[in-house]
């Protein structure tokens, strides 16, 4: 490797690792949250069997996961102005990531509500209580352990998912890569420096995952 | 204190499970419900604490009569606030140590405070010699000493009445013991008890009263010590025949 090209990849890190942190990972972290929320949500919606809500979360499940997600980001970003419904290309990112992960995490949470034997609930009403008090501390709790390495998945999934945010012109760090190469035209070395610096995150997320299961199965674990 | 009368269920139209099932409990009873597999005994407890809907019936617990199947969620919480129900297969909260397995349904069910639940909870964990093993989790105790906490579970919100559905059906012989000698205990106590069981030595030993079912038909009831000296109908006798020709097997 020449001079020029380790000079260039040098001086392009530090923007690039700043890109991360300041867009990368908030935008990861937001789309994630939100994608939560609605996978909960709905698994809970479909567990409890919830008429009318029920068929509305089969649509929006079935609506996300048969459209591609650059699609919906176009969609969103681009198409959407025309009804007079304008958003900054930030928070457009953090909706389309957030409600496209919520439909495969709402199916991840869904099986896993299911997988916890109907006997906890039972045993739930036996002792009085209600519902929802059974969902907060005896059902979603076993629920989440099942669920973690899917939703783990669905996490590093996000994390190179959001390098497509730049095509709305959200400068993460991909986007940030183009720009630099635009001026040096080094397309190999940059977009290889940008991999690795996705490949050393997604690993470290997949150790952290690793140590979450042996946390969560330590003890009091279903299985 | 409890009474049903004529209750209907079906779970497919056309096969009825229970077959106007009527029964009583007087305070301090041990009621044994006793019958070869299927015939309805289960389905009958459940829908005696509501977790099946029957089709038709009256239950009159403590002098208030409540139709069965129309039955609000509101009376039923009311009801359930005075019962307890053990599992075939204990139903332990796998996520619960053995000490908030008890506490939770107190806190989050009764709206005591911490420290009351914990204090009830220690006592019924000793009733049932699982003090010991207060924070141990579910899947960390045998069968046996999983059946003791799901007692204790029930015992410690104090309830008029505890139903017991086949609870040592899923237990390694051994371990059948321990369960029987506490449920031995808190009859003797007084506790007043719904049992469905296939432990023969514990419905004539220990149960006051036998309710014999078959196709879900209640086909006999009698005091336990004339039941199995004397059983008066034909199926009642070649049921008790059959359970004691498998215990001279075993």
């Amino acid at each position: 490797m020449n001079e020029r090209i380790i000079k260039i990849l040098t001086d392009a890190f530090p923007q690039l690792i700043e890109k991360f942190f300041t867009m990368t990972i908030p935008l990861t972290a937001l789309s994630f949250a939100l994608a939560l929320v609605i996978a909960v949500l709905t698994a809970m919606i479909q567990y409890a069997k919830v008429r009318g809500l029920q068929t509305l979360c089969r649509l929006y499940i079935w609506i996300v996961r048969c459209t591609p997600l650059l699609v919906q980001l176009y969609l969103v970003f681009y198409g959407l102005p025309s009804l007079g419904i304008v958003l900054d290309a930030f928070p457009t990112a953090v909706l389309v990531f957030g409600i496209n992960e919520g439909a495969y995490m709402a199916e991840t949470m869904r099986g896993a509500l299911e997988a916890v034997p109907t006997g906890q609930l039972e045993a739930g009403y036996c002792v009085s209580m209600s519902y929802l008090s059974i969902m907060r501390h005896v059902i979603l709790p076993q629920a989440f352990r099942t669920a973690f390495p899917g939703l783990s998945n669905s996490l590093i999934s996000m994390v190179k998912g959001t390098s497509l945010a730049s095509v709305i012109t959200v400068t993460e760090m991909f986007r940030q890569a183009i720009v630099i190469n635009g001026r040096v035209y080094e397309s190999l070395a940059l977009y290889t420096e940008v991999a690795l610096i996705y490949l050393a995150f997604c690993s470290a997320l997949t150790l952290l995952q690793r140590w979450g299961e042996k946390k969560l199965n330590a003890y009091g674990g279903t299985r | 204190m409890l009474e049903v009368q004529h209750i209907h269920k079906s779970f497919e139209p056309g096969a009825e499970v229970l077959h106007d099932i009527s029964l009583q409990v007087n305070r301090g009873d041990v009621v044994a419900i006793l019958g070869p597999s299927g015939s309805g005994k289960t389905t009958l407890l459940r829908c005696i604490n509501f977790l099946e809907r029957a089709d038709s019936g009256t239950m009159i617990f403590e002098g208030e009569a409540h139709d069965l199947h129309r039955i609000t969620r509101r009376e039923i919480a009311r009801i359930r606030q005075k019962t307890a129900f053990v599992f075939q297969n204990y139903n332990l909260f796998l996520n619960k140590t053995v000490l908030q397995n008890v506490t939770l349904g107190l806190i989050s069910g009764r709206h005591m405070n911490r420290t009351d639940a914990e204090a009830a909870a220690k006592e019924a964990l000793e009733r049932v010699g699982m003090a010991a093993r207060s924070d141990a989790y579910p899947r960390q105790l045998s069968g046996g000493q999983q059946q003791r906490v799901a007692i204790a579970r029930g015992l410690a919100a104090h309830p008029d009445i505890i139903y017991f559905d086949e609870p040592t059906s899923a237990l390694d012989p051994e371990l059948i013991g321990e369960v029987l000698s506490v449920m031995r205990r808190l009859a003797d106590e007084g506790m007043t008890m719904l049992v469905v069981t296939h432990e023969m030595e514990f419905a004539r030993n220990v149960s006051s009263r036998v309710v014999f079912m078959d196709g879900g038909r209640v086909i006999e009831e009698a005091p336990s010590a004339a039941f199995f000296a004397a059983p008066k109908e034909e199926r009642s006798r070649s049921f008790i025949r059959s359970i004691l020709r498998r215990g001279e097997e075993d």
